[in-house]
């Protein structure tokens, strides 16, 4: 593990109060397009308006359905896709014009779900991991391949010269892993990235995760739409729903009550684990509207039994919930102000 | 158990040939008595899928070689073929699939697709077909059915589309529903209702259902019974209040464990550690063993034996030596040479 360490991390050049991440109002839409002249006929509201931090040497778990925005937050935070609006502030500097994507994707890597198809088919493992080093400039990358290899629990000397099709999938992601933290990142943000495992594989991957975030000091983005691994890892989770934050908080408060009524609904979902308590009510009807054309308003007011005028005609904002100031939600019930007739009051959501 | 049952199967294996020799099922024995809902829960490469196809005869006859038994209501079904096994296909036995999008056809509406199916099967007329259509859309509870009838797969959502192809699958009223991963790609808040509405038609129609997850919590939601999978065979078979409260095979508390239900933040996972095997060789000795903590040094001299703890209970390992070997039950392996 020596050789690993000799790789100077990067500089804390805010200190630690100023949040590793600053996301300020994130906007993409994705344009539709179709027929014969390809023009554009509608658009996707992929991610509007989303604004969160990332603290310094926290794991924040983002929660949400297909289409909630998830992913293209993650890729938006490291430039992978294009901003539309809003801006990405990185340990104060911000993202493009303070910091170069370069300068910035040193520190932050991505893990993602497929562990195949984020391989390079034609280079062996260790070259792999060692592609990033080189680029870089940094010095023996071969051996710093090695060493990662050994760390995450695959022995070099049987690993290093098989391609990627001659891994299984844990396997595989253990070296997407160690190709992410080649770079001696500051923010790994991993993107469904146990999903695919098997639950027997998939606690060994956790496991690895949760010790090399403190050996090396690393912050973690950790998106999934497993409630239960979220729970797990996480100090914070961010739930989404259509393109918006709808909760945000600390992982007890949330799991302890949830503010927002979708929030409830998703953790109601949640298999019981209890034969002889079973779910009776599914607690939503209907699939998640399509994020082409979003309800008005909350978002959430299609599928809501709170749902009232209000609700359709303006959009709630992010708002403190309960006793801990970090818990915020984003529901016109939470708002006394809001003009519900329920606002404030306390409702078996 | 004094009835006959509706499915068993006996040493049931399964051997894939081609570029390489997978031996996927490794001498199986299940039961499934009327109205039961079985969960069979495993990991990928278990032999859970591969079971439900070899029920429906599905595998190709030319790369698999099947080996066992396999009586549904009393016939065998390896020796069906031509009418017959269409008959049985869709009629006694029917299936449906994770994926809707790619199982339901594209350029057929959802309506015309029941309605042949139920043409087929039952003999009636067009008119007459439109109307179990309709009437199954109903059932399966989707908004405005005389509408959806006319829609094609494509103008539905995920979990609208699995609505349909149950209504596809239950329109002939089979006594046997394999249902193999039904809810996995659909998002958690679809994920429920659909469990919801499987438990609510099997309450309605009496079928059997075979429920093929990975996923523990998914099992307990819907069955009655749950079979553990591994390397293509059982290892583990109960209740699924036994199976939740007392897992007594160390791949199952494994399991149990992985799952992260109720476990502390940031502790150490109990993982099991290693992979699955590949199954190119025949497993002559516990499949678990090289991951287990628990082996024993007989762990890998034979296939352990199956033990029956208490009533309707099953486990293939030999840490349950000492209670009585289960008589030729739910899940009795076979004799061990």
């Amino acid at each position: 593990m020596s050789k690993t360490e000799v790789l100077p991390h990067q500089a804390d050049r805010g200190g630690p109060r100023q949040p590793l991440i600053l996301a300020q109002n994130l906007k993409k839409h994705f344009p539709v397009r179709s027929g014969l002249l390809n023009r554009q006929t509608a658009t996707v509201h992929a991610v509007d308006g989303v604004s969160f931090e990332v603290r310094k040497g926290e794991t924040l778990g983002i929660v949400g359905e297909s289409g909630c925005g998830k992913s293209t937050t993650a890729r938006l935070l490291i430039g992978l896709t294009e901003l539309d609006d809003g801006s990405v502030i990185f340990d104060g500097d911000i993202l493009g014009s303070d910091i170069s994507l370069k300068e910035m994707r040193r520190s932050v890597q991505m893990v993602f779900q497929d562990s195949y198809a984020s391989l390079n088919p034609r280079l062996t493992i260790a070259d792999s991991i060692a592609f990033g080093p080189k680029v870089q400039g940094l010095s023996d990358p071969k051996d710093r391949a090695r060493d990662l290899m050994a760390r995450v629990g695959l022995d070099p000397n049987r690993f290093a010269h098989r391609y990627p099709h001659e891994l299984s999938g844990g396997q595989r992601q253990r070296v997407n892993i160690a190709r992410a933290l080649a770079m001696s990142p500051r923010l790994v943000i991993l993107d469904e990235a146990v999903s695919a495992l098997d639950k027997s594989v998939e606690a060994q991957v956790l496991n690895l995760l949760t010790e090399l975030r403190k050996e090396f000091g690393l912050t973690y983005v950790f998106i999934s739409h497993d409630l239960n691994v979220v729970r797990y890892i996480s100090d914070r989770v961010l739930v989404m729903y259509l393109g918006e934050v709808v909760e945000v908080g600390p992982v007890e408060a949330i799991y302890a009550k949830q503010a927002h009524p979708y929030t409830v609904s998703l953790f109601a979902a949640m298999p019981s684990m209890d034969p002889d308590n079973r779910t009776e009510e599914p607690p939503l009807a209907g699939d998640p509207p399509n994020p082409i054309d979003p309800p008005s308003g909350c978002r959430f007011h299609t599928r809501c039994r709170f749902a009232e005028h209000v609700c359709r005609d303006k959009p709630p904002t992010l708002a403190t919930f309960g006793e801990n100031p970090d818990h915020l939600a984003a529901c016109h019930l939470r708002d006394p102000s809001s003009g519900h007739s329920l606002a404030g009051k306390e409702v078996a959501a | 158990m004094s009835e006959a049952p509706l499915l068993e199967i006996e040493n049931l294996h399964v051997r894939f040939n081609g570029e390489r020799t997978v031996h996927a099922i490794n001498g199986l024995n299940l039961r499934l008595q009327e109205g039961e809902m079985l969960g069979l829960l495993g990991e990928s490469g278990s032999g859970k899928s591969v079971t439900l196809k070899t029920l429906l005869r599905l595998l190709p006859p030319k790369r698999a070689e099947i080996d066992g038994t396999i009586r549904v209501n009393g016939t065998d079904i390896m020796t069906l073929s031509g009418a017959r096994l269409s008959a049985y296909r869709g009629g006694d036995v029917s299936m449906v699939f994770q994926e809707p999008a790619l199982a339901l056809d594209p350029v057929y509406t959802i309506g015309d697709q029941i309605a042949e199916t139920v043409m087929r099967h039952k003999s009636v007329g067009r008119a007459e077909a439109r109307e179990v259509a309709l009437d199954m859309l109903t059932r399966v509870r989707i908004p405005s059915p005389e509408r959806r009838l006319k829609n094609y797969p494509h103008e539905m959502s995920g979990g609208m589309r699995q609505r349909a192809m149950i209504a596809l699958a239950l329109a002939c009223r089979p006594k046997l529903l394999l249902a193999d991963e039904p809810t996995t790609a659909l998002d958690a808040t679809v994920q429920i209702q659909i469990l919801l509405l499987l438990r609510e038609l099997q309450r309605e129609f009496g079928m059997s259902i075979i429920f093929v997850t990975h996923d523990i919590g998914v099992a307990v939601e819907i069955s009655d019974r749950v079979a553990v999978m591994y390397a293509g065979n059982v290892v583990e078979s109960g209740s699924t209040r036994d199976i939740i409260k007392d897992a007594r095979h160390p791949y199952t508390r494994g399991l149990l464990a992985a799952n992260l239900h109720g476990v502390d933040r940031g502790t150490r996972l109990d993982a099991i550690a290693g992979s699955p095997p590949s199954l190119e060789t025949k497993p002559d000795v516990c499949s678990f063993a090289p991951r287990c903590t628990e082996a024993q040094p007989q762990c890998l001299r034979a296939l352990p034996p199956f033990f029956a703890p208490s009533p309707g209970r099953q486990v293939a390992c030999n840490l349950e030596e000492g209670h009585s070997p289960a008589s030729n039950g739910l899940t009795a392996a076979p004799a061990i040479a």
